[in-house]
């Protein structure tokens, strides 16, 4: 399908810059990359130490390591820093290395803005993760923010969350405007937009997404700071302002952002399960169809968020119906991904491991979705864990699962070296154990009544507790495993050919690894 | 040897299919509760479950299969074939009739769940950090509602109480066979009011009210717990909800009993109280209302709640002292006392704070003072 | 758009720039619609009546009265954190006929030794009942100012249209009265 004009860096003084300053001022798309992605395993990390720590807590019943006001901090940053410092991070870097690469284009189209999307993170976060360490402590009102509670009962370190949140929503918007200009404006000559490979179709309409929302997340944190310093009432009905309209305003991204973290791992499992089953993905434009349709769907079903807030009959039925109809494209994808593998030749590198495990274990986190989509059902499953369950499912064995199958993937193209693929199986099993014994008793103790966001529980919740904190520490230090591996493959390592994997196909695969600095600087052509 | 897997296989869906009930008694699913409301939603939540049970089966199946017999090592060669029109039309059309067929029950029930017309009791339920208030319209009945597990049980001093976190100082009761209708707000930030077993949850928040609704059925007198379920603040986990459900005669005899029981506190207010009694009585007051912010040796938590013990106000200032408990302190989390506590309540905790912990004013405050100073 | 270019990139005709722009153009206008989301909700809910809110003032009309019902209309109020005054609604419930004006009173006092500003919410259950109440005075149309010690009664006039359904046999009125004195005016 490609022929290769492969491009060698023979101009030494055009190689990257030395020193710590390489990494300051580059612009090129394969840095960039790197440091999206080295940055967004720190925050894992970070966000999985607070994890561990709300996990420890609740291993027994009672107050043993924290007091409640803490704890209230460590589930809000956790899923700050899950959310905004790791997943969609992860995503971006994954897409800086790999879009350009995909489409035959030399680096992103606008390299510069693309060095401050980057290095705008590491500041929000430094602010943001700063707040644990003052007296008035860290954000402590859910990662969701509701007001009042995050308005008026708000510590003061709120005011620093808004400025973080403000910072990385600019990184996001700027982000995927480059994104979605690359895709548009620097594709390789022949390569239409149903030519382009799934991840690049996942991403340009996950930027889209991004584009759409991120500024509508900072027009509520703007609202929230004018009712906090500027006296005004969007969410105080003491000044007429209502704290529903809140929620409303919050869900409208809060939705449509799942969604961004989640479409680009569809793409990166539709690019792995046709490699290892030597076999094209089947239904390559329904899979498009059923990637925008989830987004265009994902704009009008929030209020499932807030079913409980006595929103009137006819709006809750409007958004239990459009809720439900989006497990239909989505369950589109999952036949299509086991027809792609079904009479192929199938081979379980742990990349395809990991992409195996994401198309059974995010499907059963949809299954929990659709559970949670029927409103008066939804009235014994809301705030409790059930929804715990079902959201840690389709983002860690969904999204992340996604991130490290690109990870492990893409790994012999970055650094020129094969992964030890017996440390990359034990990482997965280790992980896919983990995991499911941290989340799957979430379901049982959302639906015997453990309501969320608690330090401590009645004693009837106790024994699935304990489990679900053993499951987490094992799928914790696993990643370990992980850090390890990394830095291990980028030392050294078997030599990885230019294709990498028998079954590969597509322009990534048609330079050399590790891929040199500059690739591309003339396009390729594409049949 | 066919045979035999059968029949394991058999007992394995006969088990899943007759358990749920029982199930639930392991923690391992909701309960069907006790009222109409809570077993349809009981009815919806296993049929959903079971529909993406059996889809699963057939689409795990399909995977597994393939993941056994099409894999490289067993010699599989790799087909061709990549799109098919019709299959992407089957497995979106059929997936949609599937859903058409959950929201026909889904709609039913979420129509019955909005019906709140001819109630026969009005409770208003107000979330409060970190109690509920409820009032019973039209009867002259109404109480806050506290946690009564103690700090020493919490923080692993002493053993946990079978209702653990469970438990409350005045239960909410309502009469079985009438229909009960509950408005629902809040005094500060958004709260939820849930118990499992009637199937009600919703959200309180300040300045709107909500409104729900149950009957409980006769026969099924007893008592139901329940927990807020919207992060309200640091003590969101430590405000759960008590429902007595009692026969209709007992309802109305309980009313009466409030009702004498405001009297009866009222003419208290106006008897003789020796230090000792407001000490012991103050002391009880201070561990259900005051602990949970201002510590269990009055030590306060840093500046976010302040120390009683060896406090300015304490010490010194008795009239502010007696105007901060019953008016509270706008602008901050310290929440007037006046309606949630009676008269001889708050001056035994009042006297109980200007003496506990060395602070030994030797003062003591008379319900006569409180109120005067309400006046 | 430009999904096929045969030229070495940057020659196409379309420059990056120009997508660029229309995107953050794009960005701007969605973080302005967040902020038109706040006038949207406001009209959308006062047009259905459907977050409790009631309308109002209206002007008194004489209207025809369903004699053929009776609806029991209750009276709740509520303080707000931090709101000290005494606020209760003079009359627990009335019946009336759909049509007919009512007045009801309620009593407020501030029991503190500062002036204060409040500021009243209303708040009608079940929801659907929200657009049919008419008020031609209600405190809760504006800030009420009480001196320290002061205690007024405050009135609501009002009705409830003719058309509202028939299955509607109880009505909730519900107040919640705030400190004002932030927003005061």
């Amino acid at each position: 399908m490609t022929t290769a004009t492969a491009n060698h860096d023979d101009h030494g003084h055009h190689g990257p810059a030395k020193g710590i300053m390489r990494w300051v001022l580059t612009t090129n798309h394969k840095d960039i990359g790197t440091m999206y992605l080295w940055f967004s395993f720190a925050m894992l990390l970070t966000g999985g130490v607070m994890a561990l720590i709300v996990r420890a807590e609740l291993f027994q019943p009672g107050m043993q390591l924290i007091r409640p006001e803490f704890y209230n901090q460590m589930t809000t940053m956790h899923g700050l820093i899950m959310v905004f410092g790791a997943i969609m991070p992860a995503f971006v870097g994954l897409a800086n290395w790999m879009v350009p690469l995909m489409i035959g284009a030399p680096d992103m189209a606008l390299p510069r803005m693309n060095n401050w999307s980057f290095w705008i993170l590491p500041f929000a976060f430094g602010m943001l993760l700063f707040t644990l360490f003052t007296e008035a402590g860290a954000p402590n009102f859910g990662w969701t923010f509701y007001a009042p509670l995050s308005t008026t009962y708000a510590p003061s370190s709120v005011t620093y969350f808004i400025f973080g949140v403000h910072m990385m929503g600019i990184s996001s918007i700027m982000g995927a405007i480059n994104i979605i200009v690359t895709i548009l404006n620097l594709r390789a000559p022949g390569m239409t937009l149903m030519k382009m490979p799934l991840f690049v179709w996942t991403w340009f309409i996950t930027a889209y997404l991004l584009v759409a929302v991120m500024p509508v997340l900072a027009g509520v944190v703007t609202m929230m700071l004018m009712d906090i310093h500027y006296g005004t009432a969007f969410f105080d009905a003491a000044g007429g302002g209502d704290p529903v309209l809140f929620q409303h305003v919050f869900w409208f991204f809060g939705h449509p952002e799942v969604y961004i973290m989640i479409l680009p791992a569809f793409g990166i499992v539709s690019q792995i399960i046709p490699t290892f089953a030597r076999k094209p993905l089947f239904g390559y434009a329904s899979m498009v169809y059923a990637t925008s349709s989830i987004a265009f769907l994902s704009f009008i079903v929030w209020a499932h968020h807030m079913f409980t807030v006595g929103l009137p009959l006819q709006t809750e039925l409007f958004f239990m119906y459009a809720t439900m109809l989006i497990a239909i494209p989505t369950g589109v994808k999952v036949f299509n991904w086991v027809s792609t593998m079904f009479r192929g030749s199938m081979t379980f590198e742990t990349p395809m491991l990991f992409a195996l495990a994401f198309v059974v274990l995010f499907t059963i986190g949809g299954f929990s979705g659709l559970m949670l989509a029927i409103a008066p059902a939804d009235f014994q499953y809301h705030d409790t864990y059930f929804v715990v369950a079902h959201f840690h499912y389709v983002l860690v064995p969904g999204a992340l699962f996604g991130i490290i199958a690109g990870v492990y993937y893409w790994l012999p193209k970055w650094t020129g070296h094969y992964y030890n693929e017996n440390l990359g199986k034990f990482h997965f099993w280790m992980s896919f154990i983990g995991v499911n014994i941290t989340f799957f008793p979430m379901h049982f103790i959302g639906l015997a009544g453990m309501p969320r966001r608690i330090p401590d529980y009645a004693l009837q919740f106790a024994d699935f507790n304990a489990i679900a904190t053993v499951g987490a520490f094992i799928f914790g230090f696993s990643q370990l495993i992980f850090l390890f591996l990394l830095i291990k493959t980028i030392r050294g390592g078997e030599k990885a050919t230019d294709q990498v994997w028998e079954g590969a196909e597509g322009l990534e695969w048609t330079i050399p690894s590790p891929a040199p600095y500059h690739t591309f600087a003339e396009p390729p052509h594409v049949k | 040897m066919y045979f035999r897997t059968w029949q394991r296989l058999s007992s394995v869906v006969l088990g899943l299919v007759l358990a749920p009930a029982a199930m639930a008694d392991w923690g391992l699913n909701m309960p069907q509760g006790i009222t109409e409301v809570s077993q349809s939603i009981f009815e919806l939540h296993m049929l959903i479950f079971w529909i993406c049970v059996w889809i699963g089966v057939v689409v795990f199946g399909v995977m597994f299969y393939s993941i056994f017999k099409h894999r490289k090592s067993k010699g599989a060669v790799a087909s061709k074939f990549h799109e098919s029109l019709g299959l992407e039309i089957l497995w979106t059309a059929v997936p949609t009739v599937i859903l058409i067929a959950m929201a026909v029950p889904a709609t039913s029930v979420l129509i019955e769940m909005y019906d709140t017309k001819n109630s026969d009791v009005d409770i208003k339920i107000t979330g409060h950090q970190w109690k509920w208030q409820y009032d019973y319209l039209g009867e002259d009945v109404g109480f806050f509602s506290n946690l009564t597990t103690t700090e020493d049980e919490i923080y692993n001093r002493t053993d946990k109480g079978e209702n653990y976190l469970e438990e409350v100082d005045y239960n909410v009761v309502v009469p079985t066979g009438q229909k009960v209708r509950f408005l629902i707000t809040s005094n500060d930030v958004i709260h939820s009011w849930w118990v499992p077993e009637i199937a009600v949850k919703k959200d309180a928040i300040p300045g709107y009210i909500n409104e729900s609704w149950t009957i409980i059925p006769e026969g099924q007198e007893g008592i139901y717990r329940g927990k807020c379920t919207e992060l309200c603040g640091v003590n969101h986990g430590f405000m759960p909800i008590v429902l007595e459900a009692v026969t209709s005669d007992e309802y109305q005899v309980w009313l009466e009993e409030q009702r004498a029981g405001k009297i009866a506190e009222a003419q208290a207010a106006l008897g003789e109280f020796s230090y000792d009694e407001l000490m012991v009585k103050g002391a009880d007051v201070y561990a259900r209302s005051c602990a949970a912010c201002h510590g269990n040796e009055g030590q306060g938590l840093g500046s976010v709640f302040p120390a009683l013990a060896g406090s300015s106000m304490a010490l010194n200032d008795m009239a502010g002292h007696i105007d901060i408990v019953l008016n509270g302190k706008p602008g901050s989390a310290m929440q007037s006392f006046s309606a949630q506590l009676s008269d001889v309540d708050i001056a035994a905790v009042i006297t109980f704070e200007r003496n506990a912990w060395g602070n030994d004013t030797g003062e003591t405050v008379t319900p006569k003072m409180i109120i005067d100073a309400k006046k | 758009m430009n999904s096929n270019s045969t030229q070495p990139d940057n020659q196409s005709g379309h420059k990056p720039n120009n997508t660029a722009l229309k995107l953050v153009i794009a960005a701007v206008a969605m973080f302005g619609f967040g902020f038109a989301l706040v006038p949207l909700y406001d009209i959308f809910c006062e047009i259905t009546g459907i977050n409790g809110k009631t309308a109002g003032p209206v002007e008194r009309v004489e209207q025809w009265v369903d004699t053929s019902r009776t609806i029991t209309v209750q009276f709740i109020t509520t303080n707000n954190a931090g709101m000290p005054w005494e606020f209760e609604a003079l009359q627990e419930e009335v019946e009336m006929h759909p049509g007919a004006w009512t007045q009801v009173k309620f009593w407020a006092l501030n029991p503190t030794e500062n002036d204060m500003v409040g500021q009243a919410v209303p708040s009608v259950s079940p929801s659907e009942a929200a657009e049919h109440v008419q008020k031609t005075e209600c405190f809760c149309f504006d800030q009420q100012t009480l001196k320290a010690g002061e205690g007024r009664e405050m009135p609501l006039i009002f009705s409830l249209s003719p058309d509202i359904p028939s299955h509607v046999k109880k009505v909730t009125m519900s107040y919640t009265l705030f400190d004002a004195g932030a927003f005061a005016k």
